[in-house]
């Protein structure tokens, strides 16, 4: 005899909604939102679509530019911001072997994707960053929605973002941003709160104005912990190419999405590693960059 | 001369959320201890008066927890008082908007820190001319001006290194420069050389008298250290749990100690470096061939009798002899009094 023959059926059967009530409230949300759409879609649309424009702007740019001159700017980017030989022969012979295996119009794609989306986060996320580290008001109020955004399964916004937006490249960007942006939010707002005490009082003291403040010490001196928001903002752009292909952003992600419906390893593969490859360069570039801005901390006295 | 001496009256400042709340109950004589314990507030500072001369330095001594750092920091009110007045040049800088709250601390103060709190980021250079870029002065101008004051603490050809790469004492110049090149009437110095080592802190009090008896700025000076007080201070005010015990010069406090906690103090303090002869001499002149001038310190008289071996001196001022020491005289006054 099991303790669920002693007790109660309250108390083993879980109390549920009744099923044409739960049925009801499913409905009218759907409903609801459904309403939302047709009624304000199109402004929606709207809002988003000078973003729309500037992506495909962006991604057209890549495609019509001739790949030697494309490589050339590759090199010359990565160069300014690492200043490290092995990197920039790294980037060159890479690129080039993604072309030569066939990638180097998806890979543009991406890229695109990837540009476009890392500069909206950072345009959004590091002005949200700084209100919040001014105000504990606001950060209580945007900690909770950054978890949110990090946490809930990707597909789960992507069904509004369809609704709303349709299949396509921009709703695409916008689950890319969704994702991506929350760590450049935290780590801006997180540098900006750790800024040494002492040297905050020192601006006060000096007569320093807020903005004064926020521009020539506190952001400065965030640096550190804005850059490694960056970093990671790229790392999670990167990492949602697949998911944005499945709602129609082309590039490597879709290549991968094909070749997990086909079964076809050679093709994943090679996507992936481009990916990889991608991620990779971004990544020691950007932290090249960030501890080239921070020579300040070498130490000659010890 | 602009007279720039600043006036402290009756300043209290009760740390926590209601501290106006509990004023009428300090005043009425409850103790740091009872607010603590009973009401969760912290008593920083009780009825300060302090009248600080113009062109003079102004020493605040006190040890840990005396409330030293919360006393300067009301003068430029990095800290509100919760009752009290600061004035300067007639106006009441506690009374102040924010906004010319903000021009008196670009234009009339400037500050040197314990922890310096130079701005990792920037070059020394950079650093000197913090303050006066906030103030709006062009780029060149405050280059010119920032490196003239780097020169005159001893960092000439230093203005492209960062913080980091200094000395603890290489870094607190950098700090003075900054303040020094804002040209501000008010100096104020919060325990600047406590973090540097004995030598080196002795270095900076002479840059710091050479400078000032050219520039006489009005500096308030915070220690724990009774002997830098004696040296750089032309009044000294003692702080106990947030009150002031004691203040005069120097000599004043060493001759005359208000109570045991300041003879405790004092009993360790070299007295022939602080005692001036005038306070000791006796009338007429002795038959001695030497003079001292009027003001210096028993050391120097001490010195100058054994030298030549001679065991009086006349002490002459500018109208001619004032009076004279004798070697015994003077010996009995450097000499701590065994109980006092």
């Amino acid at each position: 005899m099991g303790l669920k023959d002693i007790l109660p059926e309250v108390m083993t059967e879980f109390p549920e909604m009744g099923r044409s009530d739960i049925r009801d409230f499913k409905k009218g949300i759907d409903g609801a939102f459904r309403d939302f759409v047709h009624d304000y879609g199109e402004v929606i649309e709207n809002f988003f679509y000078p973003l729309k424009m500037f992506l495909s702007w962006f991604d057209r740019l890549m495609l019509s530019t001739p790949w030697p001159l494309l490589i050339l700017v590759f090199a010359i980017l990565v160069w300014l911001g690492s200043r490290s030989w092995l990197i920039t022969i790294g980037t060159v012979l890479s690129s080039l072997l993604i072309g030569y295996l066939g990638m180097w119009e998806d890979m543009m794609h991406t890229l695109a994707l990837i540009s476009v989306s890392t500069f909206v986060c950072l345009a959004v996320g590091i002005p949200i960053g700084i209100l919040m580290a001014k105000s504990d008001r606001l950060q209580s109020v945007v900690v909770p929605v950054l978890d949110f955004m990090q946490t809930i399964p990707a597909f789960v916004y992507l069904i509004p973002v369809l609704m709303l937006l349709g299949i396509g490249k921009a709703p695409g960007l916008i689950a890319v941003c969704i994702y991506a942006m929350p760590p450049v939010i935290r780590l801006t707002d997180l540098g900006i709160r750790l800024v040494d005490k002492d040297v905050l009082e020192a601006a006060d003291a000096f007569g320093a104005s807020g903005r004064q403040k926020m521009f020539s010490v506190q952001l400065p001196l965030a640096l550190p912990n804005v850059f490694a928001g960056i970093n990671q903002t790229i790392m999670m752009a990167l990492a949602m190419v697949v998911v944005a292909a499945l709602i129609g952003a082309p590039g490597l992600g879709s290549q991968v999405l094909k070749a997990v419906n086909n079964q076809y390893l050679t093709l994943g593969l090679m996507n992936g590693s481009a990916i990889v490859a991608i991620a990779i360069v971004f990544d020691r570039v950007s932290q090249r960059f960030g501890k080239r801005l921070q020579r300040h901390t070498e130490t000659i006295h010890g | 001369m602009a007279d720039n001496s600043i006036e402290v009256k009756g300043l209290y400042k009760i740390f926590g959320p209601h501290g106006e709340k509990y004023i009428d109950a300090v005043k009425g004589g409850m103790s740091k201890d009872e607010l603590n314990v009973k009401h969760g507030h912290v008593l920083g500072l009780k009825d300060i008066n302090i009248n600080m001369p113009s062109a003079k330095i102004q020493v605040i001594m006190g040890l840990s927890g005396s409330g030293k750092s919360t006393m300067i920091r009301h003068i430029n009110r990095l800290i509100e008082p919760t009752v009290g007045e600061v004035i300067y040049q007639g106006e009441d800088i506690c009374k102040m908007s924010k906004a010319d709250l903000q021009q008196f601390r670009r234009h009339k103060t400037a500050m040197v820190f314990q922890k310096f709190a130079l701005l990792p980021h920037r070059t020394v250079i950079d650093n000197t001319l913090f303050g006066i870029e906030l103030q709006g002065v062009s780029r060149g101008e405050s280059e010119e001006r920032a490196k003239h004051w780097l020169k005159r603490v001893g960092l000439d050809g230093y203005e492209d290194y960062y913080p980091n790469q200094l000395s603890g004492g290489m870094q607190q110049r950098v700090g003075l420069a900054r303040a020094l090149t804002n040209d501000a009437d008010i100096l104020l110095m919060d325990e600047a050389f406590s973090a540097l080592d004995p030598l080196i802190r002795m270095d900076m009090q002479s840059i710091l008298l050479e400078l000032q008896d050219e520039l006489h700025k009005t500096i308030v000076f915070i220690t724990h250290d009774l002997d830098e007080a004696l040296r750089l201070g032309d009044r000294i005010a003692i702080l106990r749990d947030g009150a002031v015990i004691q203040q005069g010069t120097g000599q004043e406090i060493v001759l005359h100690p208000a109570d045991a906690y300041i003879s405790d103090f004092v009993k360790e303090v070299n007295r022939g470096r602080v005692i001036k002869v005038d306070t000791i001499m006796g009338s007429g002149s002795a038959k001695s061939d030497l003079t001292i001038e009027s003001g210096s310190s028993l050391e120097n008289a001490a010195k100058m009798m054994t030298e030549s071996e001679i065991s009086a001196v006349n002490v002459v001022g500018a109208n001619g002899n004032l009076g004279h020491v004798t070697m015994k005289t003077v010996i009995d006054a450097m000499v701590t009094p065994a109980t006092s």
